[in-house]
């Protein structure tokens, strides 16, 4: 078998443990101290790629990013969870699915993986889009929320979790994975493996130098969602009937 | 374990706050030959730093040149300077104690400023590991204290290995810098073990919870600060409560009561809530929202409590010694300080040797000598505290006495024989409704089948005794309801919801029976406050 590479692509998010706010002028999300992670699916992804290299089965893991200048500390968890090298494609705005579908596509080219794996979905806008975007573009099978990889003769086996079940499907390679939760536990950093990340090889791009010009959406307003009104506490089966008298449902 | 699982500095910090930072940065800057470390047990640097915070910025001045005009996330400066008494249903203005003037000081978070504290040491060239907590000394073979032992991670509730199993590893250096803040629990073993709290004063502390709030546009008055005394607190509970109106319609309140209270029925959750429904207070919160929210202990002996700083291999800086100055309610200052010079000594004399002295001797030293007998003063009440702190201060500190401190575990009365005080609490209607809703608040990350972190040497003796003698005081001093009394067909017996846990370390302090030991869960877990 040649000599395979993966890229795995990631994104920086607000921690899941956040409960997210929106600004007070309400056109964003509320970012001061919020603590930022790696999308938690995108750390499966990357724990999936680790262990395919270390079955002998790739021989290097790129991780991608695109995300602005403070997303290096995230892509350097993701260099000392095992990622051989990095690629920061720094940008200081919000970027669609569509954009940072066409991003990877460009770095697919340069590289030329045999597999890219993506987490299913970020947890911050829950699009879901960008894996199957860089299947479309580059023209590629691909397999969305798998639970279970396996290589074999240029060819990935993976199960899929779908709404009836499990879906187990065979591409040819190379392709795209986007992974579902129960395809890993992501291991945990070393304080040694900290500081071998810092010598790894990290490669900076400004996200302009790409010249993509795609049409975009515009966000025109964020709203929270409506807040539950409280119950009532009744005392009785009987207070219960006439309070739905006097609103007309019995 | 192979020689890779074995990381060797000159200087290695145990914990990233203002005082480890304040070290570690000046060693590096100092001396840049030096290889140094930090740990923190936080997932991020500032997730579990919580303070007022009104500061003096002298030492900030020093330690990050032109922050004043970068801005951290809060930075505000004091604009006006009231200090009160609250009765149940008015406000009496004081005159502010000299100590709480605060014309040339600023209002920061600690989280934000821990954050630029520890980019300016990164950028220097130190080592930060965030996400790694220190569980046990390592020693050398005369004894001295060798560097520390990072604790596992993965291991599930009965302590097995679990899938994603990664043991912990060594950390070694020439001097290891305890600043693990107020009850530091590495510090707690070293205290013991060197026995460097004989001849001193029992330690004292105090236990604060902070909200911040982002209110409706034009309630603040950008830079007020305000601080109170009086109702909820019955006069003999030493506390009070502050409100720091900051910009952008923010402010931060808070409220801090001295863990040395006697009522095992009182709960500083809930006066903490009712000093928010004062009349005076109440209307600020209405439609505003709460951003983010937490509780830490603060430690308040002084002077007479200070252990011995220093420790063969070793030495302690800021609230992991206990250098905050409870007149002026400020430590970061201290914590600053005492890190810088921490610093300085290690470069001058080569090691810890003379420290003691050192910071005794210094400004920061004789600072808290000139304040020590004011906090124990409040042990006889408010109103004789408030004047024999004015007799400490007129003063100088220089009286022939001091006054010492007692256990706050001892303090508790049984049930029986005191009288219930009648609080006259309100109706609550401002968020958060009960203390899950305030840790949701906290934005707890704590992986739940890990070992329970908070280790009760008999659990039996909760139900046996505590219960009837003082009916549990665990499930209301813990400001996060780690705590509860569950009764099922088995009995009552003692449920731990650790992964409620903000570590504030008030039950390692307060449980009358001393049978609570806090220690670190695995690194990265705990509260991930924003800006408090």
């Amino acid at each position: 078998m040649a000599p395979m590479k993966i890229l795995v692509a990631a994104k920086r998010v607000v921690d899941y443990s956040v409960r997210v706010r929106l600004t007070p002028d309400r056109t964003g999300i509320a970012s001061d101290g919020v603590k930022m992670s790696v999308n938690p699916f995108d750390e499966i992804a990357l724990e999936e790629a680790l262990r395919i290299r270390e079955r002998g089965e790739a021989t290097q893991v790129v991780v991608a990013t695109v995300g602005p200048p403070e997303a290096e500390s995230q892509i350097r968890s993701l260099l000392a969870m095992g990622a051989d090298r990095g690629i920061h494609v720094e940008t200081g705005r919000e970027t669609a699915p569509l954009e940072v579908a066409h991003v990877l596509f460009r770095l697919v080219q340069e590289i030329g993986p045999g597999l890219v794996i993506l987490g299913k979905q970020a947890i911050d806008d829950d699009c879901g889009q960008t894996g199957p975007m860089l299947a479309a573009l580059w023209d590629r099978p691909q397999a969305t929320y798998v639970s279970k990889l396996t290589l074999s003769e240029g060819r990935v086996q993976a199960v899929r979790e779908v709404d009836h079940g499990l879906e187990t499907v065979e591409l040819v390679l190379p392709a795209v994975i986007t992974t579902d939760l129960r395809l890993n536990t992501p291991r945990f950093i070393k304080m040694p493996d900290i500081m071998k990340a810092r010598q790894k090889p990290l490669e900076k791009r400004p996200f302009d130098g790409f010249g993509l010009d795609l049409p975009r959406l515009t966000v025109e307003a964020y709203l929270p969602p409506p807040e539950r009104e409280a119950g009532l506490r009744l005392e009785s089966v009987a207070e219960l009937v006439t309070r739905l008298h006097d609103r007309g449902v019995l | 374990m192979t020689e890779a699982d074995r990381l060797r500095y000159d200087v290695l910090v145990i914990g990233a706050g203002p005082a480890g930072l304040a070290c570690a940065l000046t060693l590096k800057r100092e001396k840049p030959e030096l290889s140094v470390a930090v740990l923190e047990k936080a997932a991020s640097l500032g997730a579990h730093s919580l303070s007022g915070a009104v500061i003096e910025p002298a030492w900030v001045d020093r330690l990050l040149p032109g922050w004043r005009d970068d801005p951290l996330d809060i930075q505000v400066p004091v604009s006006r300077d009231r200090f009160a008494w609250l009765s149940h249903g008015r406000a009496f203005r004081l005159p502010t104690p000299p100590q709480m003037h605060n014309a040339g000081n600023w209002i920061v978070s600690l989280g934000a400023l821990v954050r630029r504290l520890g980019a300016a040491a990164e950028s220097a060239g130190v080592e930060i590991f965030p996400g790694f907590a220190a569980t046990q000394p390592l020693w050398d073979r005369a004894g001295a204290l060798a560097g520390v032992r990072v604790g596992d991670l993965g291991r599930t509730r009965e302590g097995a290995p679990g899938p994603n199993f990664s043991p912990g590893v060594e950390v070694r250096a020439g001097v290891t810098v305890l600043a693990e803040g107020c009850r530091g629990s590495l510090s707690r073993t070293l205290i013991r073990h060197f026995g460097l709290d004989q001849g001193k004063s029992p330690q004292t502390y105090a236990l604060g919870l902070k909200e911040l709030w982002q209110l409706p546009p034009g309630r603040t008055v950008p830079g007020s600060v305000l601080h109170t005394v009086g109702w909820p607190l019955p006069t003999d509970l030493y506390g009070g409560g502050f409100v720091y109106h900051l910009d952008r319609d923010r402010l931060a309140i808070g409220f801090v009561v001295g863990l040395d209270y006697e009522d095992p029925d009182f709960s500083p959750f809930e006066a903490f809530q009712q000093f928010k429904h004062h009349p005076g207070l109440v209307g600020l919160f209405e439609g505003g929202e709460i951003l983010s929210a937490g509780a830490r202990t603060l430690i308040e002996g002084g002077y007479p409590a200070l252990p011995t700083l220093e420790m063969p291999g070793g030495l302690l800086v800021g609230d992991a010694a206990g250098t905050l100055n409870v007149p002026k309610i400020k430590g970061v200052h201290m914590a600053l300080g005492s890190g810088i010079r921490a610093a300085l000594h290690l470069i001058q004399n080569g090691g810890p040797e003379g420290f003691d002295q050192n910071f005794r001797h210094s400004e920061a030293g004789r600072e808290l000598w000139r304040v020590r007998n004011i906090r124990p003063g409040f042990r006889a009440g408010l109103w004789v505290g408030l004047a024999n702190a004015a007799v400490e201060t007129v003063t100088g500190g220089r009286v022939p006495w001091t006054l010492t401190n007692a256990d706050d575990w001892r303090s508790l009365k049984p049930r029986g024989p005191v009288p219930r005080p009648h609080r006259r609490y309100r109706t609550r209607i401002l968020p958060p409704a009960d203390r899950l809703a305030f840790v949701d608040l906290a934005a707890l990350h704590h992986e739940e089948n890990q070992p329970v972190h908070l280790q009760v040497a008999d659990p039996a003796l909760c139900v046996s005794q505590c219960s009837a003698r003082f009916g549990n005081p665990c499930t209301r001093f813990c400001p996060a309801g780690v705590y509860e009394i569950v009764t099922d067909a088995g009995g009552s017996r003692l449920q731990i919801n650790a992964a409620n846990c903000v570590h504030c370390k008030a039950c390692d302090i307060k449980d009358p029976y001393e049978l609570i030991t806090w220690v670190p869960p695995e690194g990265g877990s705990g509260p991930n406050y924003a800006n408090l």
